[in-house]
This record gives C-alpha cells, structure tokens and sequence, in this order.
C-alpha cells in the first residue's frame, strides 16, 4: 500500500511541480524512488513532527501542495496542535500520511499502535479523512485528493496487504464501494481490515447468512446517504475498523445516519478502549480484540438475530 | 531589508501605537498588555520600512513575511496595523467585542496584514522556516521575519526548527525575541532559565546579535545587515514600557487596566516620546 502511493506521488510530482514530499525521517528504501526523480521537491526536516508540520503550512501558503509522511502516531497525535491550528485553521493544503493503520505495527508495541488518529482527525474541522483498504483504493484516493482543496489525512496500512479490487475504484464522489454482494446483513468496513470482514462472509455464506460487504475510503466527509443506499434491503449494519471504537467509522456512521434520520441498526465493531501491553502480529491482535473472521461471524449472527 | 513606500517615523508609530494598545485592553478588559508594550518599538520598526511590507500592497506575492509568534501581543500588533493603514482605525475600538474582527490573538482571518494565526506559542517558527525554504527554493528574494516571546522558547517545536533552519543556511530568515525576561507567573529565569540565552541559539548554528529592543536605530541597523546564516536578534526589552507602573512587573501580562490606570497611562504615554 504505500509503495502503490510513492509511485502515485512520484508520478504526480513528475507531472506537477507544486507537489511536495516531506518526512520526518521516516521511509528507509520506501522514499527512494521519489528522492531519485524530485530531489528538488523533496524534504527530510529530521525526527521533529511539529516542525513538518509547521514547515508543510508554509510551503502550503505559498501555494505547494506538500505531503507530510510518517509512521504511526507520529504524524498526527505528535504534533496535533499543529495540525489544527497551522493546517486546519488556514485550511492548507496540505496532506498528513500515516503508514501503519490499526495494528500493522502489532509487534512493535501500543507506541507504535495507530488506534486512535480516525477519532481525532475526524473531529477537525476541514479536515477530510481517507482510510484505503488496498493499494487500488490508494490509487482511486490519489486520485480523488488531487482534485480536493483543504488538508487531509490518508491513513495507509503498511505493505503486501491483498489487492481486493481487480481495478482502481472511482472514488470521486466518496461512495462505499462493493466489495462483495448480499442480501441480509450490511458488513460496512474501512481500511485493511476488510480483507478480514470478506473471510467473515464467507463463513457466514457457509452458515446460509447472506452479508454484503461494503469498503469505505472516504470516512470525512462521509457519504451517508450513499452508505445508506448502499445497504438497503438488508436488515441492518455491522461497522468494522481497526481503531478505537469510540469516535473513528463507526461513530462517522451513526453520526451521519442521525444527521440525515436514516432509520438503520448499527452495530459498531472496533478495538476495546484500552492502552494495551500485549505485543504480537496484526492477526495476533485483532484476534486479542475480538475483531477475527470469528468474531465478525459472530457479531452478524447476532444482530440479525435481534 | 528594501524600501517602504510612504516611510513612517518609527519613534511616532510606537508613541501612538502604545496608547491605542493601552486604550484597547482597558476598553476590552482583555489581558496582555504588558506583552504588547515591550513588542511595540520592534514591531515599529519592522513595519515602518525594515521590512518590506506596505499597508497600500498586502497581498504583494514579493512582500516579506512578517509573523508574529507571540499571538498574544495582539493589542501591540493590531494597533501597529491599525496605525500603518492596514485596516480602519474603529477596528480597534471593537478590540475583543461580540462580533468584531479583531480577538485576543493575532488571526490571519479577515485581517490584512496578519499573514499567519496564532495563540497557541511555538508555531510561527516552523512555519517562517517553511516559507524561507520555500522561498529560497523558488529563487525569491522575499525575507521572513518571525518575532517570538522570550517565554515561548521554553516550547520545543522553537528550537526543532532552529535546528533545521541552520541546517539549510537560511540566511533570508530573521527571528526577533522580545527578551523582556517575564512571563505569566514569573520570570523566565525563576521558572526555566533561558541563560546562557545567546549562547544557546549560537550553539544551534544561528547568526546571534543582541540590542536594546527599544533603540529603533539600532533594531534597524541589525534588521538591515545581511546574515548567511538564519539571524537571531534578542531585542532586550521591559515588560509595560512607556508605563512606569506596569514595567516589569509580573501582573501586568495578565491584568487589564481600569478606567483609572488606563487614563494615567495614556497620559504618560502621551508626555512621552
């Protein structure tokens, strides 16, 4: 996922002179290959967030279209201030890119979990919010930020997760996208983890349960009403995300039904509100959290049930 | 660092714009006036030629930038603006009012001549650096002018950014300290000392000269110098200048003057030059 967008950004930058690579030191090999084709348009302020942050806006200010990469936490809950007042409160253009959504970094400890950056971007104003589940909803993103004013928050996973679309969606109009149909339970999903809600259908398939499965990239501002249409004739909705369950998609969700009094169950399924100790791979832990195929399964049998 | 089109007297635009200061935080009941007393002379200077900035072209695409990093000043900076023509002068008289363009930090949203917000300390740094580079980058002769408290460099993101800026060699960027040695609840040495100051920031790699921040000569004189490396100016300045009974005195960053004290400042401001 993010090589499929340091080529989209090499190739963008190549084409136009206003885009910006900025890192906090972050990218050993990843970076290289827009180093070598946009020296010029490339910048490593060292392991100082705050200061890439502050240095993106004034180069936004001056009509630069920058992207501020790091890993984590680091570029968002860092230097957050920052984010709101320089970025936000100017509303530059400037794009924050994380690497390593949810649990990616699962092995490295909660440090480096990214569980809470959808609930806190989200709650800025301008700011949009993009969480691809593969590396074709990175390219139809790319796409989709090249035409968006404002700041932006791409949340990328890290590499090697699997491709769920045979071609690059439109994503212009920040629609859900199917992933696979079905005609009683909605399983709405964002980021990585939907390769995950797609194993959960089909134990459900096997069980006689019918989920469609809906990817949605775009989670600020959030199409509700085309999730909503997205999602009729089936009962009800299970939200899925590796993040917090307090304040990320699934919360966007609800919010958005009640703003638009979209009469929808909604289950939110995310990770527990805890700072956790435990250490182990992304399926380690999303087993831990109870957010395996199993547990999706589960859930779905439930709320249908109701 | 070039010519202003209507040069204005410096020592003039601070005598007014220190009782217009004074006038907004009593009418308002708004805090910081010891702050924007001890900014004013240098603010004076910068905006009276030594940087090139003119009410008449704000959005000049050539202009330098000048951002203040100590947003709260903004009764010094938005009398300096209001004085200079950047704005009608009955904008002050709606300091801090319901509905009025000008709060209690420098915004950049609707004011000319604000080029950056700020409040929270320790963001115009960064961002000065963002625009030097840039600037430099794109083969610009604008200069950047960024004007820090003395207290705001206790926040780390200050010397992040120093640190990079020596990095790039960014001669074309100039900070500005108002050293007036006070912060809200003491001085800057009896909560987390700031000494050996100049020595610090030489360390980092800057250009450092120091001067008596209320001296327009020689602000003037170490504003037009050109530095191949980013300069430091640590303008050595008294909290409340112009009214004794609030110079250096540690309330007065929070304070607001009443009707009385309002009225004996102005007029010793006004006997003043």
């Amino acid at each position: 996922m993010r090589d499929a967008f340091m080529a989209v950004l090499t190739e963008q930058a190549q084409a136009d002179p206003t885009v910006n690579l900025i890192i906090a030191d972050i990218g050993f090999k990843v970076v290289d290959p827009f180093v070598a084709a946009m020296p010029d348009q490339f910048l490593n302020v060292g392991i100082a967030e705050q200061t890439m942050i502050g240095v993106a806006a004034g180069m936004a200010m001056l009509g630069k279209r920058p992207f501020a990469y790091s890993l984590g936490n680091f570029p968002t809950i860092r230097c957050l201030e920052q984010i709101r007042n320089d970025l936000c409160y100017h509303n530059l253009d400037v794009t924050v890119v994380s690497v390593g959504a949810g649990l990616a970094y699962g092995s490295l400890g909660y440090t480096h979990h990214t569980v809470e950056d959808i609930a806190l971007m989200r709650a800025l104003p301008n700011m949009h919010v993009y969480s691809p589940a593969d590396a074709q909803e990175v390219r139809g993103l790319m796409e989709l930020m090249a035409s968006t004013a404002g700041p932006k928050y791409l949340r990328l996973g890290k590499n090697r997760e699997p491709v769920l679309h045979r071609t690059v969606p439109d994503l212009r109009a920040g629609e859900p996208v199917l992933l696979r149909d079905g005609s009683d339970i909605t399983l709405a999903v964002t980021g990585p983890i939907a390769s995950t809600v797609l194993e959960a259908a089909a134990l459900l398939a096997a069980q006689g349960i019918s989920a469609r499965v809906l990817s949605v990239p775009v989670v600020k501002p959030l199409n509700a009403q085309a999730l909503a249409d997205a999602a009729s004739g089936t009962t009800c909705m299970v939200t899925v995300e590796e993040h917090n369950a307090i304040g990320g998609f699934g919360s966007a969700v609800l919010e958005g039904f009640n703003r638009l009094d979209i009469d929808m169950r909604v289950k939110i399924m995310g990770l527990p509100d805890l700072a956790t100790s435990a250490i182990g791979s992304q399926e380690y832990l999303r087993d831990q959290a109870g957010l395996s195929a199993a547990d999706i399964c589960t859930q779905a049998q439930a709320s249908l049930a109701r | 660092m070039s010519k202003n089109s209507a040069l204005i007297d410096s020592i003039e635009l601070a005598r007014r714009a220190r009782i217009s200061a004074v006038t907004m935080c009593a009418t308002a009941g708004a805090s910081h006036i010891g702050s924007a007393l001890s900014v004013i002379d240098i603010l004076a200077v910068l905006y009276s030629g030594s940087a090139n900035v003119d009410a008449g072209r704000a959005n000049d695409p050539d202009r330098d930038f000048v951002l203040i990093s100590k947003g709260h000043s903004a009764a010094g900076v938005y009398s300096i603006l209001g004085n200079t023509g950047y704005f009608p002068m009955q904008w002050l008289d709606q300091y801090c009012a319901d509905g009025a363009p000008l709060g209690g930090h420098v915004t950049a949203h609707g004011v000319p001549g604000v080029e950056f917000s700020t409040g929270a300390l320790g963001h115009a740094l960064p961002f000065g650096v963002g625009i030097a580079l840039t600037s430099a980058r794109d083969g610009n002769d604008r200069h950047v002018f960024v004007v820090l408290s003395d207290g705001e460099c206790q926040e780390g993101s200050n010397w992040e950014a120093a640190m990079l800026a020596a990095h790039h060699g960014l001669g074309n960027l100039t900070a500005i300290i108002d050293r007036n040695r006070l912060q809200i609840l003491d001085s800057t040495e009896g909560i987390s000392s700031l000494e050996p100051f100049a020595d610090k920031w030489a360390a980092f790699g800057w250009d450092v000269v120091e001067v008596d921040g209320h001296d327009h000569d020689q602000l003037r004189a170490r504003l037009s110098q050109p530095h191949a490396q980013p300069r430091v100016i640590i303008a050595n300045t008294i909290k409340g200048k112009g009214v004794d009974f609030m110079e250096n005195q540690v309330p007065w960053h929070t304070l607001s003057p009443d009707a009385a004290q309002a009225a004996a400042a102005v007029a010793q401001l006004e006997a003043g030059a």
